[in-house]
């Protein structure tokens, strides 16, 4: 029987996001800046509510659609937490530059429980549903700033690529459905592994999963729609954008690829080692000509893209006899969500800082940091940190991540990605701190010092904190990531697997 | 007070390491006028810390030999199945002679850094934040014993130099050209974190290949041997890798420029201490682990080091830049480091740690005292320098202190480092040592005649009016100049402490051989 409670959360947030879609319709005009509290605390409290309810549930609905398990009670936390660190760092943003609030907050609060689906999906349709869910929520916040020529621009190129990479991933997943005659992951996997030899029908559709899905992440060769899409949304979007979308993709490419897909490595793992090492050199090296700081963010996200699909070719291996070893897959796993997690806290923290400079000067080119140390210590030691983070440098969380991330492309046996991949590191290094040199080293003729407001101070303290933290001491998240990504490799496609 | 003292014996390299960090965190909460604050935050923690390295060392039993102090924390797990199940990643800290006297050396410089940037300025918060960290990151690598934190302090200890050099540097102007404290920033951060690309790419290679689940040195040393394959392939990227923080040859050119446009306590920290880093790399984790590799590349290795000593000497020669002067001769003393390394024999490689440690404590005193000729005179230009012994008496006296050291006279500290360097050479490279002594005698033309032309000779009236070494910068240089001596006159105790440990690294090679 299906268990509907357990899709509490889920209704307990869709009811939240229509409560402050119509808040808006019923507040008076000063009443709305409690429209982003009310997003908060409900957050927060659906935050404890979720894991309290669900950890340590393994369940299934409608036989096998949605699952619940520890994989993505972990996502649906982290897309809560994420929303709160969004709407927080929105706030100041909207009120000055944007309209209509409550749309605003609404349709975000509707994107996280796309993610939050995302990560519980365990059937291609299903996970196609709640991508789509996302993306539409973000084609609306991306050209929300509708006065603004770039937000436009931005919209129009992200609906139309988004369109098209949604065309790409349905014609995968129906030609998996024409070769295997199923769409759940599981079975899935047991059709793959009963399949006579090679497939070519299976190929293509894999080809095209994985075009669609690499669109959506902005994976080399489908990144162009991601420079100009960072640019032209409003600052909070762009990030929520580069952080959020991302993340949920990669959750749910672990769990087709684990769950479903594995016993294909032979066929992806090749088209995964590849595509990663063009996003990451592509990435890495277009970032070092930007002079907007959203572009380079932009570039230095597709950078990141890169290391992650070197994680994804290394969640299993295969040895010359074709036999798949997913002894080493939880490290793997692990070092995605680790990534992902530091690469998140790292970038919102650049992004507000992005957010508050453009909130004074409403400029946002490299330039405009210029001075930046002087005028505002810490929003600069908080900016530092993050570019440091993100270029992998000791003891922010990026150093860590990286290392354990290339670690275990390393023991899988991809040395020569993980080689390329401590190398783009390198080239990353000089474009961030082209960024740090604007800040510390070049002087400015304002020197008006910036007063940042509380909320803001308070979370960058938090983020600073947060990236900070999980270098020195990153074990208590592993601990729960750990348990996240047993919970993948102790499903069943992947025991049968092993089994056989 | 038996159990006290206990405490601190078993906790000493933590308290080392977490000192210097721990200072660094404590700026952050002082406002930022509060300069006096700060300095005195700074020297206590310095002087701590020195004191605690004088301990280390002092208590460090070289009858006992190997790795002391040790102590592990697990820290992250690695799940997998390994030869060694899920260790992972262990904080262990541990020091054997050679690190001992490594950290004694930090130790000493860190202390003389912090007295020479009393006057920093601007922000003397955010000076000393990022110099703790550095001082951190290099006492980090001297007392790590797990390969994921030996390299964590190792990329700490870069981590600073850009803003350090950008922000408190200087610029030169060669009239034709101008080189600026941040192309010299830049130009340090890359090579350097080049270098760390490639020992990075080659710690995971050893996580992958030993596979024992752990990173721990130890661990690492004592399981696995390495088919010879792998160590050809592998030691060449800790050599370079390594090396470009060495200051090898064709991989030094960050080194001058570097070093030029850093502040004084930075160059005096980076030269004399962070390019250790580098060699002491090189011996404990390429010899360490990858003995039958190091013999495959003795060859490049040594004639390496030779071109360093000969290049860089005659370079420094040629120099019109006080500061360029010190700089290239540390590219050419390093090459003696290079040298005895190479030379894989009980002689060769106790000189070679020797010249590391005479080196770090020459060059300290070097960038010391061109420092505070370059805070009087505002030039560092040799052409225009001249007589500044008559003013500048003290100065000029640790100045010819630091250069006899240099060439390599009997009684100080350098004679002994390069004297068993040399005899070392000439057991496998005759050829090679003559060539080596040849960079000494090149060594000594070109401190000599800027002995001569600096401090001797007319005194330009610029700089009749310029002030002498004050009471804190001659203290500093004092602590400086009696460990010159003390290697010089006395050097058992030193070699005592470091032998075992040199002779158990190159007992790894002859055995393998």
């Amino acid at each position: 029987m299906n268990d509907l409670t357990l899709l509490l959360p889920e209704f307990l947030l869709a009811a939240l996001a229509i409560a402050v879609l119509s808040a808006d319709l019923g507040f008076p005009n000063r009443m709305k800046l409690m429209l982003p509290i009310m997003a908060v605390i409900g957050l927060i409290a659906l935050f404890g509510f979720s894991l309290i309810f669900l950890w340590g549930t393994t369940d299934s609905l409608y036989g096998g659609s949605l699952v619940v398990d520890g994989y993505s009670v972990f996502f649906k936390a982290f897309a809560i937490l994420l929303g709160i660190v969004v709407v927080l760092s929105s706030m100041e943003y909207v009120k000055r530059h944007l309209e209509h609030p409550g749309e605003y907050y609404g349709i975000l609060l509707f994107t996280v429980l796309a993610m939050m689906l995302m990560a519980a999906s365990g059937e291609l349709l299903t996970a196609y549903i709640s991508l789509e869910l996302l993306s539409f929520g973000l084609y609306v916040l991306v050209s929300f700033d509708r006065y603004n020529p770039k937000s436009n621009e931005a919209g129009v190129k992200y609906i139309l690529l988004g369109a098209f990479s949604s065309a790409l991933l349905l014609y995968g997943i129906s030609q998996i459905y024409g070769q295997l005659g199923t769409t759940r992951f599981k079975e899935i996997s047991e059709a793959i592994m009963s399949l006579p030899d090679q497939n070519l029908g299976l190929q293509v559709g894999l080809v095209f999963l994985i075009a669609g899905l690499g669109f959506k992440v902005a994976a080399v060769p489908f990144h162009m729609w991601a420079p100009d899409v960072y640019e032209g949304a409003p600052v909070p979007v762009t990030a929520y954008l580069s952080v959020g979308s991302k993340a949920a993709a990669f959750v749910l490419v672990i769990r087709i690829f684990i769950e479903a897909l594995l016993p294909a490595i032979e066929d992806w793992q090749i088209i995964m080692a590849v595509g990663a090492a063009l996003t990451m050199m592509l990435g890495n090296i277009v970032a070092v000509v930007q002079t907007n700081i959203k572009r380079l963010l932009a570039y230095s996200s597709i950078g990141h893209v890169g290391y992650l699909l070197l994680g994804v070719a290394a969640l299993a291996s295969v040895d010359g006899n074709g036999d798949i070893s997913v002894e080493l897959s939880r490290l793997a796993i692990s070092g995605i969500l680790f990534h992902i997690v530091a690469y998140a806290i790292a970038n919102m923290a650049a992004f507000l800082c992005i957010g508050t400079v453009y909130n004074i000067s409403g400029k946002d080119g490299i330039e405009d940091f210029t001075g930046l140390a002087k005028r505002s210590p810490g929003m600069a030691m908080v900016m530092t940190a993050a570019l440091f983070s993100l270029a992998g440098l000791p003891i922010f969380a990026g150093f860590t991540s990286k290392f354990y991330l290339f670690n275990v492309a390393a023991v899988q046996g991809l040395l020569w990605l993980a080689g390329i991949a401590i190398f783009t590191s390198l080239i990353s290094l000089y474009y961030y701190l082209m960024v740090i040199r604007r800040m510390y080293i070049e002087s400015t003729e304002d020197e008006l010092p910036i007063q940042l407001s509380r909320l803001t101070s308070s979370l960058l303290a938090v983020l600073f904190l947060g990236i900070v933290l999980l270098g020195i001491y990153p074990a208590p998240l592993m601990d729960v990531i750990y348990y996240a990504s047993d919970a993948v490799l102790s499903s069943e496609s992947v025991v049968g697997l092993i089994s056989n | 007070m038996e159990t006290g003292s206990g405490f601190l014996d078993s906790n000493l390299l933590v308290g080392i390491v977490v000192i210097p960090l721990a200072a660094a965190a404590s700026f952050l909460v002082v406002p930022v006028q509060q300069r006096q604050t700060i300095r005195v935050i700074a020297i206590v923690a310095a002087t701590v810390t020195m004191a605690l390295s004088f301990y280390v060392f002092g208590l460090y039993s070289h009858e006992e030999g190997g790795f002391q102090f040790q102590r592990s924390w697990n820290w992250l797990e690695l799940p997998g199945t390994w030869l060694l199940g899920d260790r992972g990643i262990t904080l262990s800290l541990g020091i054997d002679g050679i690190s001992a006297l490594m950290v004694l050396l930090t130790g000493i410089v860190m202390f003389a850094g912090v007295i020479v940037s009393w006057n920093i300025g601007p922000r003397n918060k955010d000076f000393f934040i990022l110099y703790f960290l550095l001082i951190a990151g290099v006492f980090g690598v001297f007392v790590s014993l797990d390969l994921f934190f030996f390299f964590f302090f190792y990329e700490l200890a870069v981590l600073p130099m850009y803003l350090l050099i950008g922000i408190w540097g200087s610029s030169s102007d060669f009239r034709i050209f101008v080189r600026t404290k941040e192309y010299s920033a830049m130009k340090l951060m890359l090579y350097l974190v080049a270098g760390s690309v490639l020992i990075w790419i080659a710690l995971v290679a050893i996580f992958a290949k030993a596979d024992l689940g752990t990173f721990n040195y130890v661990a690492i040393m004592n399981g696995t041997s390495f088919s010879p394959e792998f160590q050809r392939f592998v030691f060449p990227l800790l050599m370079v890798g390594f090396g470009v923080l060495a200051g090898m040859w064709p991989f030094h050119t960050w080194s001058p420029d570097g070093h030029v446009a850093a502040p004084t306590a930075v160059s005096m920290v980076h030269a004399g201490v962070l390019m250790k880093l580098g060699a002491y790399g090189i011996l404990r984790i390429g010899i360490g682990l990858f003995p039958s590799g190091a013999e495959d590349w003795i060859p490049v290795l040594i004639g390496l080091g030779t071109v360093n000593v000969i290049y860089g000497a005659i370079s420094a020669m040629g120099q019109r830049d006080l500061k360029y002067v010190v700089g290239y001769s540390s590219v050419s003393h390093m090459g003696y480091v290079l040298m005895g390394i190479a030379t894989l024999n009980h002689l060769g490689v106790t000189g070679a740690v020797l010249q590391m440690f005479s080196h770090g404590i020459m060059t300290a005193l070097f960038f010391a005292v061109v420092g505070a000729i370059y805070d009087r005179t505002h030039t560092r230009e040799v052409a225009v320098l001249e007589g500044m012994a008559k003013r500048m008496g003290t100065i000029a006296a640790f100045f010819v202190i630091a250069g006899l050291t240099s060439i390599g006279l009997p009684g100080l500290s350098g004679f002994v480092a390069e004297l068993l360097v040399f005899l070392g050479l000439f057991q496998v490279y005759p050829v090679l040592g003559v060539l080596g002594i040849i960079g000494a005698a090149i060594t000594a033309v070109y401190i000599l005649r800027l002995i001569a032309k600096v401090f001797f000779g007319t005194l330009d009236e610029r700089w009749a009016a310029k002030s002498d070494f004050s009471k804190p910068e001659i203290f500093s240089s004092s602590v400086l100049v009696v460990f010159l001596l003390l290697m010089g006159l006395l050097p058992f105790p030193f070699i005592s402490t470091i032998d075992a440990s040199v002779l158990t690294l190159i007992g790894a090679v002859t055995g393998s051989g």
